[in-house]
């Protein structure tokens, strides 16, 4: 085994692993209706095929991918689309986004579906055309398409694929589970992603928390050719953040403003590995996934693999919630979820984990209390950055400091805030400046393209002018050379001789009456 | 020659001195033609600020005339669209006191973009006339229509609009344009203090 890497910083808060029973995944059902945001991806919403009152079975596609970064989306099950309109999604912002119902008829009909027989038979190309219509986005969290990332291998050369099972933030084991019931797909979907990337090595790695988990996967890869190999290292938040996950195990660091793939590096989450070994070799579209309910506000906490579109007031009955100290439901885990206004929003392709702490257990934040420049943060951060300096830029909102602090390499992990002794919401300051940083950069390009189309017009606007009076100019000299051509001809002269030619003959008149 | 400068090192010194100020002047006179700006750079620092909205609200027909007259001295609080932030990036630009902006050129508002009411468009062409960005496509007597991505909301175009079809709708809203708002800090001094916190 290769020796592995430590990174900088990082914080040890209590796993919680352990409520949620990682091990054994129990099956949500099937709920009477389920909600499909059309946009569960980073990347273009999908675009509508069906309409209200459309019939549909489970497999079918209902949205088509509206552009290269964009997926597909397709039935969980069979019923009637109801409606198409906007709805509460699981999102910060709480806003309501484009949703599909699904009236489910509790059939459970599916359409026929094929996979193909022996994948190393076919391209690349066609099996990420495969990964592509079956919907398939990023499952950790992020749910930037999977097919999008599989085409790095056009641009760059690449090593090594790593599967990233670290799954280091506290309470959430559905990645955890998925490698204890599923360790033969994820090797299998790893190995089939690398064989498209063209990658000769695939690391498999594992936080050393999931023994289980680890001697699964150990198991699954005695099986293989040997191209395989898990690795371990100690428990530590947040490994599993892309950049530090390359990092322990390399000993490399991702470029600022680059991506993994510049270091010949693709990383995929052991979920997305599996749907890509599901839509290959049985022709699957995602449909369903595992999600971690937990917190001790649920009676039945545990890991449920549960259809896409499923709404998560449905999930807490069957989880058995007790409202009476919970005041807070949050999507994701405790240090990078966010907090739910409703639970009436469905379970999306990236919900890996619901969390329904009592107030004890996870209490809401105090207020924040002033810096007093302790430098805790500086030791936590797991991206070298300096929070403390970046918290005061960002109140200030001094964009160009923050670009010279490296505001874009923060991850948003949380560590920072969960060791500041004054409790200041520091990620939140950073989500909002980079999103100040964002919307002034694209205002920018904005308006100097307004500026340069105010400026081509005002020229046309100018030249219009100027060939108006050239024309102008032209008739001038034509009627005065015609004019200095024959004297009798000049228009003035006439109109004058003309009138003086009636004046006279109207005083001729006047004289003789 | 040699001999008489000897004899009066004053006058060496005079002509060194005369001599190295022809030499160095001919360098400034020809940099000075050669490297020589084209325009005002100031107007166009200024210009780069302003939110290039072309909407005329503070009196000048346009961004970079009102750039040539904040360069000239004019007020730099008469822009609506820019609101507080453009005033406080020309004021730190200029080295003057920050301002508040203006009431008389109008309120700060969230961006806006026009939709043309296409069903109802005479196609009269006013309105593409009235485009300070040509933000607008269409012919006469045929439906026109605002292209949304250029459209920088100055309003101009409602005015012309002899069937009033042209609607102002918010640019941003909408889940794709939502950001994190940055914390308050806590304004009951009593928050500060845990033990005052519980007292209370």
């Amino acid at each position: 085994m290769n020796s592995v890497f430590n990174i900088h910083g990082g914080i040890h808060p209590e796993e919680e692993k352990h409520l949620s029973n990682p091990g054994t995944v129990l099956d949500a059902g099937l709920p009477p209706s389920l909600v499909l945001p059309l946009s569960q991806h980073i990347g273009k919403p999908s675009s509508l095929l069906v309409e209200p009152g459309d019939q549909v079975l489970g497999g079918q596609l209902l949205a088509d991918a509206d552009g290269m970064v964009s997926v597909p989306l397709h039935a969980p099950t069979s019923g009637t689309v109801v409606a198409i309109e906007p709805r509460p999604v699981p999102h910060p912002s709480a806003l309501n986004n484009l949703c599909l119902e699904l009236a489910c008829d509790g059939e459970d009909r599916w359409v026929a579906s094929a996979g193909c027989e022996d994948w190393r038979a076919e391209t690349p190309e066609s099996l990420i055309a495969r990964i592509r219509a079956a919907g398939i986005a990023g499952m950790g969290g992020a749910g930037f398409p999977t097919a999008v990332k599989l085409m790095a291998r056009d641009r760059l050369p690449l090593h090594t694929l790593i599967i990233n099972g670290t799954e280091c933030e506290p309470y959430i084991t559905a990645d955890d589970t998925l490698m204890q019931v599923d360790a033969v797909g994820i090797v299998e979907g790893a190995q089939i992603l690398a064989y498209i990337l063209g990658v000769e090595q695939i690391l498999l790695a594992v936080e050393d928390n999931k023994p289980a988990a680890l001697e699964a996967m150990q198991a699954a890869v005695k099986a293989t050719d040997g191209s395989c190999e898990v690795m371990t290292f100690p428990t530590k938040y947040p490994s599993g953040g892309e950049k530090q996950l390359i990092e322990i195990l390399t000993g490399q660091q991702v470029p600022a403003g680059g991506l993994p793939a510049d270091l010949g590096i693709v990383c995929q989450n052991p979920g997305t590995a599996v749907a890509a070994r599901d839509a290959i070799c049985l022709g699957k579209p995602l449909t369903d996934r595992i999600v971690t309910l937990t917190g001790r506000a649920l009676t039945r906490p545990g890991n449920y693999r549960t259809r896409l579109g499923t709404p998560i007031e449905y999930l807490l009955a069957i989880a058995g919630f007790d409202p009476s100290d919970n005041r807070r439901l949050i999507h994701g885990g405790p240090m990078m979820g966010f907090a739910l206004e409703s639970a009436a929003v469905p379970i999306v392709k990236t919900t890996n984990c619901i969390l329904v702490p009592t107030e004890q257990e996870l209490p809401t934040p105090p207020a924040a209390q002033a810096c007093i420049r302790c430098g805790l943060c500086a030791e936590a951060c797991p991206a070298s950055l300096l929070p403390q300096q970046l918290y005061w830029y960002a109140r200030a909102k001094d964009q160009e400091q923050l670009e010279r602090h490296h505001l874009a390499d923060c991850i948003e992990c949380g560590a920072c805030s969960w060791v500041c002794p004054s409790h200041i919401p520091l990620v939140q300051y950073y989500r909002a400046a980079k999103g100040m940083m964002r919307e002034s950069k694209s205002e920018k390009i904005r308006s100097d393209r307004s500026r340069d189309r105010f400026e081509a017009r005002q020229e046309r606007l100018e030249q219009e002018t100027l060939a108006r009076e050239a024309q102008r100019a032209a008739r001038r000299a034509a009627a005065e050379q015609k004019a200095a051509e024959g004297g009798a001809d000049d228009p003035v002269a006439a109109a004058i001789a003309r009138a003086k030619a009636k004046k006279d003959n109207a005083s001729d008149k006047g004289a003789e009456s | 020659m040699l001999t008489l400068l000897q004899s009066h090192p004053l006058l060496a010194a005079l002509i060194a001195l005369l001599g190295l100020g022809l030499a160095f002047g001919a360098v400034l006179g020809y940099a000075s033609v050669r490297f020589r700006t084209e325009g005002n750079p100031l107007v166009d620092q200024i210009n780069q600020l302003l939110p290039q909205t072309q909407c005329g609200q503070c009196g000048h027909p346009g961004c970079k005339p009102y750039a040539t007259a904040i360069a000239e001295g004019g007020a730099i609080n008469k822009c609506p669209p820019g609101g507080q932030e453009t005033i406080d990036a020309l004021a730190d630009l200029l080295d003057v006191e920050p301002q508040t902006l203006d009431a008389e050129h109008g309120e700060e508002k969230e961006p806006n973009v026009a939709y043309i009411r296409e069903d109802e468009c005479i196609g009269c062409t006013k309105c593409i006339q009235a485009c300070p960005v040509d933000a607008i496509l269409g012919a006469a007597k045929l439906m026109h229509t605002v292209i949304a991505d250029e459209c920088t909301g100055c309003d101009l175009c409602v005015e012309p609009c002899p069937v009033d079809c042209i609607d102002m709708l918010p640019r941003k809203g909408g889940i794709e344009h939502w950001r994190w708002e940055l914390p308050v800090p806590s304004e009951n001094r009593k928050d500060l203090i845990a033990t005052d916190r519980a007292a209370a």
